[in-house]
């Protein structure tokens, strides 16, 4: 046997301890590389712009695999940066971001860009290729032959709702709405594990917004992508994050919480205010009316009725 | 009139001699002009140098340029070569900052979107910056037809066949009519060409006529 006098000493309550806990998080380590565990990882990431304009500073936030994860902040927060560096349009002036543990400084921009999917305010189609094509973009630069290109493509428009008749419009042709899901189907045509949103559906009118949003969750329901979803908008971010990571001007995390934890606990007043809470806006009450049960804010104006059951809070997107 | 009716053969000829020299000249300052245009475009201070520098080209005289350009060359005076040459520096004066303009004019946020999606910058010129510079480039490139067509007249002094020839012949012999049939077949000339231009330029961008349905 191994143990003998020395070593039985060593193996006092405080050193079994920690073995156990080296073991624990070598265990996590391993099990997080093979099933799941942070995919993006940006380790004591900051950007400082030549003029001393800081645009993000000291981020440390690693991204678990198939969730969505909306970075939510007003603008000139660093959200679209933080974006932005995981496929290398942005390299960090300090600290690291990792993608599958490998660090991106290290890999060729433009191959990481073809992996990762990267959907953008405005669509950012090329204007001068049509529905078809621009989908198809992707998945030709990957050198993939053109009919399983073309295969892709229209699977793609099927899967985000787009009429097939579509097909041969140019972006000018469509409605914002549109081309926001061309946006979307672009970005999946190649199938990449991860998917980059900037503000997807900030251009579009609130109706269209809310359509676009209830068929993002559905999509991510069926795909479990790694989504990291820039917005400003509070509600979006309730609406489609798994998470929500709350920044500020200067580029700082305020808070880092799922949905309901964010909305019970608020950080601070920034975050409250952020919210909507500190106008009472989702403040609710239930009062009785004559014609029943109607869920009200602090100031008394009606948003809704109460369901029928209750049901316990289910973590993730609607289905 | 009757000089032009019984000459219509050598008309005829004369403009084909003109289109051989024009054509060339047109098609060389465009496709010289676009790694030019893009260097232009692309790094700051070679963009003024290089505007500037093809710009001042337009101010050299054409008679003694199609005069030192053969001892530069090694060419004969009555060259075509030496006549394609200098017309095509004249195209190149205007061309140059075409199409720096025209692919500074694509919007940044294309050029952006080309990028992400992973275009490398080769790939991304080809396929999204050059097509997107074609409306610009089709009203250079119109600029530079109508010029270069007029321009080639001066090498009739010279002696070279072309539209110019009817010129400085009728000058010589007294034919008016001569004259006026070389003027009127120079700007005839002109327009055709600067019509197979814009309509070149519009069939390459099908998605600018395309209407929301």
């Amino acid at each position: 046997m191994r143990g003998a006098g020395p070593c039985r000493e060593a193996f006092s309550r405080r050193a079994a301890l920690g073995h156990v806990t080296r073991l624990v998080n070598l265990w996590v380590g391993v099990t997080g590389a093979l099933y799941g565990g942070p995919v993006i990882d940006f380790q004591h990431v900051s950007k400082e712009y030549p003029d001393g304009t800081k645009a993000v500073n000291n981020v440390e936030l690693h991204l678990e695999k198939g969730a969505c994860t909306v970075l939510v902040g007003s603008s000139g927060c660093g959200k679209t940066t933080l974006l932005r560096m995981i496929n290398r349009m942005v390299d960090p002036t300090k600290g690291q971001v990792l993608v599958n543990g490998q660090d991106v400084a290290t890999a060729d921009p433009v191959k990481l860009r073809r992996d990762v999917g990267y959907v953008m305010q405005g669509s950012g189609l090329l204007p001068h290729r049509t529905v078809l094509q621009n989908i198809q973009t992707v998945p030709l630069l990957r050198g993939e032959p053109k009919d399983e290109a073309l295969r892709r493509a229209k699977l793609q428009m099927k899967n985000v709702g787009l009429d097939a008749s579509m097909g041969h419009r140019y972006p000018a042709q469509l409605s914002g709405g549109q081309q926001q899901r061309v946006g979307v189907a672009r970005a999946l045509a190649a199938d990449p594990d991860i998917l980059l949103m900037d503000e997807p559906f900030g251009a579009v009118d609130p109706l269209v917004r809310a359509e676009l949003q209830a068929e993002l969750a559905r999509l991510q329901a069926e795909l479990k992508k790694t989504i990291v979803f820039v917005t400003h908008d509070m509600d979006e971010a309730l609406a489609l994050g798994d998470r929500i990571v709350v920044l500020r001007a200067g580029g700082e995390i305020v808070q880092d919480a799922t949905p309901a934890e964010l909305v019970a606990n608020p950080a601070n007043d920034f975050v409250r205010t952020f919210l909507g809470m500190a106008d009472g806006r989702r403040t609710l009450e239930v009062r009785s009316t004559p014609e029943g049960q109607v869920v009200t804010d602090r100031f008394g104006r009606p948003l809704g009725v109460v369901g029928q059951q209750e049901k316990p809070m289910e973590p993730g997107l609607p289905a | 009139m009757t000089w032009i009716l019984n000459n219509l053969p050598l008309l005829w000829q004369r403009l084909l001699e003109h289109l051989t020299l024009a054509a060339p000249a047109i098609v060389l300052s465009l496709l010289l002009a676009i790694p030019l245009g893009w260097i232009a475009y692309r790094y700051r201070l070679s963009r003024w140098l290089l505007v500037t520098l093809t710009g001042l080209l337009y101010a050299i005289p054409s008679l003694p340029l199609f005069v030192v350009l053969p001892l530069i060359l090694g060419t004969g005076i009555r060259d075509s070569i030496n006549v394609v040459a200098a017309l095509t520096l004249y195209g190149l004066a205007l061309m140059v900052r075409s199409v720096s303009d025209a692919l500074a004019a694509v919007p940044a946020v294309v050029v952006d979107a080309a990028q992400a999606q992973g275009f490398g910058a080769w790939r991304r010129f080809w396929q999204v910056e050059l097509p997107l510079a074609i409306p610009a480039l089709t009203a250079g490139l119109r600029v530079v037809t109508v010029s270069t067509v007029s321009l080639v007249t001066v090498s009739g002094v010279l002696g070279l066949p072309s539209l110019g020839l009817l010129f400085t012949d009728g000058f010589q012999r007294g034919i008016p009519e001569e004259i006026l049939a070389g003027m009127v077949l120079t700007v005839v000339l002109a327009l055709v060409l600067d019509a197979l231009v814009a309509l070149l330029g519009r069939a390459l961008t099908p998605w600018r006529r395309a209407v929301k349905a």
